[in-house]
């Protein structure tokens, strides 16, 4: 069992996280998974974690329990995340904060605690979750699309700080996906933002996996600080 | 008192037994003789930006196996040649220990 290769994926409580856990474990993956709220399913190889992203304490004794018992992490996808439809002009501060700390600081704390367990074996594969809504510029979704590109910034140079140590950071951009994330973008919204991608249909979770699996292979060791968008979005 | 000094003592041992598996790796020695005088980091120091990060992050996991508390070696002067928390080893000591007290 130790010999399996090790993911941690954060926000596998449901949506693109929790099909995530689900195939990798498919795959012959050992699975740690994490989200503020349990999961309603089982799975071998399978370990959770509930906690919050951005709890510095919960999150570093996560990493600790991993190192004691695996001495190493394979790969870490940055998952979860929140996103928020609203006017500039109607958007609290609570809710910008919100949206940063989770997306931005929380995908940060991952990046540097797996890549201080990553390190030993000095060998490591991040994936980041980016969004066509940046490159987009989709209205409403200032804040979120926002968050997003620091997360691409981020990606870029911990690529740079992080290959010494034979880990690589890249990031994913996924198109409208049908998850609760997206529940509260009205129809009308998504049609217009498909038809501005170069293949005009809802994204799949499998298109998102293809990605993730290519950035994670042992070698893809040359790819490093790169952001791919699916739909044909750039 | 005498527990902050043994546990001081204890912290120094650890930093000194990573910074011998560092060396290993070193062209630039760090001088682990001297102890708590043998400069890291900073004016005088002799590791650079990486050997630092691997010097700390062993330091940081061996003083959470002994001591079984998470505790966070990230500090906002660490980079500094002037004010860095960890110039020498005692340093890198006191600066450990100031975290497991708080
Ligand atoms: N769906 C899309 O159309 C789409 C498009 C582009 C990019 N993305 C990106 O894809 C990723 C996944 O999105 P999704 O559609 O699967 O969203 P989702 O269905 O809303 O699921 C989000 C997951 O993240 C977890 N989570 C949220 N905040 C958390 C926190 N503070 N700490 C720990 N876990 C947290 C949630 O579990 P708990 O609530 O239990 O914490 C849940 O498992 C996100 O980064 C999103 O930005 C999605």
């Amino acid at each position: 069992m130790e010999n399996l290769p090790l993911v941690m994926i954060t926000g596998t409580r449901k949506g693109i996280g929790k099909y995530l856990a689900h195939y990798y474990v498919e795959k012959g993956f050992q699975v740690i998974g994490c989200s503020r709220s349990s999961v309603d399913y089982e799975l071998a190889n399978y370990q959770h974690f509930c906690l919050d992203v951005i709890n510095e304490f919960a999150v570093k004794k996560m990493f600790i329990d991993v190192r004691r018992t695996h001495g190493r992490l394979d790969v870490l996808i940055n998952n979860a995340g929140i996103a928020s439809m609203n006017h500039v002009l109607s958007t609290p501060m609570n809710t910008v904060r919100k949206i940063f700390d989770t997306n931005v600081a929380g995908t940060f704390l991952f990046c540097r605690e797996a890549a201080k367990l990553m390190q030993i074996k000095q060998y490591g594969r991040i994936v980041n979750f980016s969004t066509v809504a940046t490159p987009l510029k989709l209205e409403g979704e200032a804040v979120y699309a926002a968050s997003k590109a620091a997360i691409i910034t981020l990606t870029e140079i911990l690529a740079r700080e992080l290959a010494p140590l034979g880990i690589t950071v890249n990031a994913v951009g996924p198109t409208p996906v049908e998850t609760d994330l997206i529940r509260s973008v009205p129809q009308e919204k998504i049609d217009n933002l498909l038809s501005r991608q170069a293949i005009s249909r809802l994204g799949k979770f499998e298109d998102i996996a293809n990605v993730i699996d290519f950035f994670i292979q042992e070698k893809s060791e040359f790819v490093t600080g790169q952001n791919i968008y699916l739909g044909g979005v750039s | 008192m005498e527990k902050v000094v043994l546990m001081h003592e204890k912290i120094v041992d650890i930093i000194v037994g990573e910074s011998k598996e560092v060396n290993k790796k070193l062209k630039n020695k760090i001088s682990v003789e001297l102890r708590e005088a043998a400069p890291l980091f900073g004016e005088n120091g002799i590791l650079d930006s990486i050997a630092l990060v691997t010097l700390l992050v062993a330091v940081e996991q061996s003083v959470e196996d002994e001591f079984d508390f998470p505790v966070i070696l990230a500090d906002e002067k660490a980079m500094s040649q002037k004010n860095s928390p960890y110039q020498s080893i005692g340093a890198l000591a006191q600066y450990v220990g100031s975290l497991l007290k708080e």
